[in-house]
């Protein structure tokens, strides 16, 4: 591990927010590597950190209230977490990039679609206003844009959800990012554009080589996308290895629980749900141990007492949990 | 457990019929409000609920789902059609009248944040049916709601909490306690789960299929997410652009899609297995939903249709019977070219 160099390594990252009801812990020692070309997905529900972790990657979490109270984001050789604010934002954009969830409160309404492009590009690139132009109604037609001449004037409420992802995409790949991190970016809209923006990225992924890390909830769409899965759970990950051996042979049973929740495609469809008992904890005041225990069928009086930190289980496969030995899927 | 019981619908009793049910939305512009357009939301619908099924209602959002389920129990008028209830037609019954016939149809919505009056009591939300009906004594209604409660799965010293005080789920659970107050036949499910946790997500489906059982209650379950109408649903009807393009048993549906959007839609749905998912093939949709003021000439779906031919930009389809139950609108689906198959 130590002679080759990876592309981004994170480091026992954690981030904290100091509000009234006391001290939320969202992420919560989280380590991973990833290599040039990578797609990674990051699983879990919602508060379960996996947003957070990315906005502190990108040192986008607003302190106060929030806090990286530890960890190093090591990206090219360089710990992001120590940059300046202006080498950051250099970093920013041009060699991260990141696409949200919501395409619309993420574009500003009194700017056109193809001038928030162009900005990034001058900014970055140091282009003139016409060559930003030129190479903004290119990176619309790349994404699938139709007449992209005409619609690079247009304003954002002129476009519909599924164009206004896409002209987010052509945003985040405006500068040839190292590595594009998307949260959710396809949560709000409907499947056939959620299948048309998955086939969009891998089809730009495949072409310039990106490194991309996609954060959602949905194990169907990691399936069809990530090569590796980070399962996240109250702000740590809990599982982490190649996709299909999380999927065929879990070993946490949140994981196993989570695709157990899922009706099946294909086969028997009538059979009753797996159901994961009782709600995701608060994460304030985490009390010590597993944060998965009260919910688990494995539990044990160690689980109540000791956190579980991430084991070999399988090549390249990882799982935090004292009993994983026992847990099977079904 | 004995599963094996296929529904219970052997009498096949029609509890509800839709028909041609249109629910169109005025534009209305300029000083004068003059009125230049609707927006086509519903646009000649008709389908059948059995007793005791679940029909699931699919589309993608502005497809006219959730005003369909709206429609049926009178939130907004229907602007032609009839629905026909346990043998009434709800669109000539009066006011007072589809008061009364409310108590057998009820409604629980998609988020669990809005539907629920912050300022009332758990016992004031689930109890108020009761009150509004005056169906109970201060006393009974306390029963009646712990018992409720208890049926959906809930602590009933809760009773005195208020709603922000509960998890999505649990509202969820509140919201279904408050529907099932007044013993009601059908309950118009709208997108109940989209806005819980995957792993919170298979509570509520389970509860709901227990309570079914129970209660031998009616669904029509209104979702965007294929895969849980799948699991939940009897019969699956698809609707596109204000109107149902497919319309048959869930099973029949999943394995041998007809129309071209159902083939495109089951197709769009990430299946949650890699090894399946890296051989699969996309049918890809091209371009966006169009507006439903301005709806395509012909069949909806003729401007993303990959299989279009010039009768669809001219002709609409009609909503034919191309195999028994199997429902279908497509000018290239026809019983003919079922039998050839």
């Amino acid at each position: 591990m130590a002679g080759t160099q990876h592309l981004l390594e994170v480091k026992n990252l954690t981030t904290r927010f100091h509000t009234e009801d006391g001290v939320v812990h969202a992420v919560n020692d989280v380590s991973y590597t990833l290599n040039e070309g990578d797609t990674l997905g990051v699983v879990g529900e919602s508060g379960c950190g996996k947003s957070v972790h990315a906005l502190s990657i990108m040192r986008l979490i607003q302190i106060p209230p929030g806090e990286i109270a530890g960890g190093e984001v090591i990206f090219r050789g360089r710990d992001l977490l120590k940059l300046s604010d202006d080498d950051m934002r250099k970093v920013r954009g041009a060699e991260i990039a990141m696409i949200f969830q919501d395409p619309m409160t993420s574009l500003n309404p009194v700017k056109t679609v193809g001038f928030q492009i162009m900005e990034a590009l001058m900014l970055h690139k140091g282009m003139d206003k016409a060559s930003a132009r030129e190479r903004t109604v290119e990176l619309l037609t790349l994404v699938g844009i139709p007449e992209a001449a005409q619609r690079v004037d247009d304003y954002p409420h002129q476009f519909s959800g599924g164009m206004r992802q896409r002209a987010m995409i052509a945003m985040g790949l405006s500068c040839d990012p190292s590595i594009l991190i998307a949260d959710e970016p396809t949560t709000a809209l409907d499947v056939t554009i959620q299948a048309q923006i998955i086939d969009l990225v891998k089809r730009l992924q495949h072409k310039f080589g990106m490194t991309v890390i996609w954060i959602t909830h949905d194990l169907g769409v990691v399936a069809g996308l990530a090569r590796r899965v980070n399962v996240m759970y109250a702000g740590r990950i809990i599982e982490s290895g190649p996709v299909k051996e999380i999927y065929a042979n879990p070993h946490h049973p949140y994981t196993v629980g989570l695709l157990g929740s899922l009706p099946s495609h294909g086969g028997r469809t009538s059979a009753r749900l797996f159901s994961i008992p009782g709600e995701p904890p608060d994460l304030v005041g985490l009390p010590p141990g597993c944060a998965f225990a009260p919910r688990c069928q494995y539990q044990t009086p160690r689980c109540f007492k000791e956190t579980p930190s991430l084991e070999e289980v399988g090549l390249g496969h990882t799982a935090a949990c004292w009993e994983k030995d026992k847990v099977r899927r079904g | 457990m004995a599963e094996a019981i296929n529904t219970g619908s052997e009498t096949r009793e029609v509890l509800l019929h839709v028909e041609g049910l249109k629910k169109y939305f005025p534009i209305r512009r300029g000083v004068f409000q003059r009125h230049i357009g609707d927006v086509k939301a519903v646009d000649d619908v008709s389908f059948d609920v059995y007793r005791g099924e679940t029909l699931g209602l699919v589309g993608e959002s502005g497809c006219g789902k959730t005003t369909t389920g709206r429609t049926i129990i009178r939130i907004y008028e229907p602007t032609a059609g009839h629905v026909i209830f346990k043998g009434q037609d709800l669109a000539t019954l009066r006011a007072n009248e589809m008061r009364e016939m409310r108590r057998s149809m009820q409604m629980i919505f998609q988020d669990p944040y809005a539907s629920l009056n912050p300022r009332m009591s758990v016992l004031k939300i689930v109890g108020e049916p009761l009150e509004v009906f005056r169906l109970a004594n201060k006393e009974e209604r306390r029963e009646r709601v712990a018992h409720l409660l208890q049926l959906v799965g809930l602590n009933p010293d809760f009773m005195v909490r208020y709603p922000h005080e509960f998890s999505g789920g649990q509202r969820q659970r509140i919201g279904l306690a408050r529907s099932l107050a007044l013993n009601p036949d059908l309950i118009i499910c709208d997108e109940p789960i989209s806005a819980l946790d995957v792993s919170i997500q298979a509570q509520v489906v389970n509860l709901l299929e227990d309570l079914q059982e129970e209660l031998g209650l009616t669904y029509i379950f209104i979702a965007h997410d294929l895969s849980m109408v799948r699991h939940i649903s009897d019969r699956v009807a698809v609707m596109y652009l204000g109107k149902i393009v497919e319309l048959t048993d869930r099973d029949a549906l999943y394995a041998r899609p007809l129309h071209p959007y159902t083939q495109a839609l089951l197709s769009a749905i990430p299946v949650p297995d890699p090894v399946i998912e890296e051989s699969r093939q996309r049918i890809l949709l091209e371009g966006d939903l169009p507006s439903p003021a301005n709806p395509p000439k012909g069949c909806n779906f003729c401007t993303r249709c990959p299989q279009v031919q010039d009768i669809c930009e001219q002709e609409e389809p009609a909503f034919i019977e191309v195999e028994p139950g199997h429902f279908c609108a497509c000018h290239f689906v026809t019983p003919a070219t079922q039998s050839l198959q």
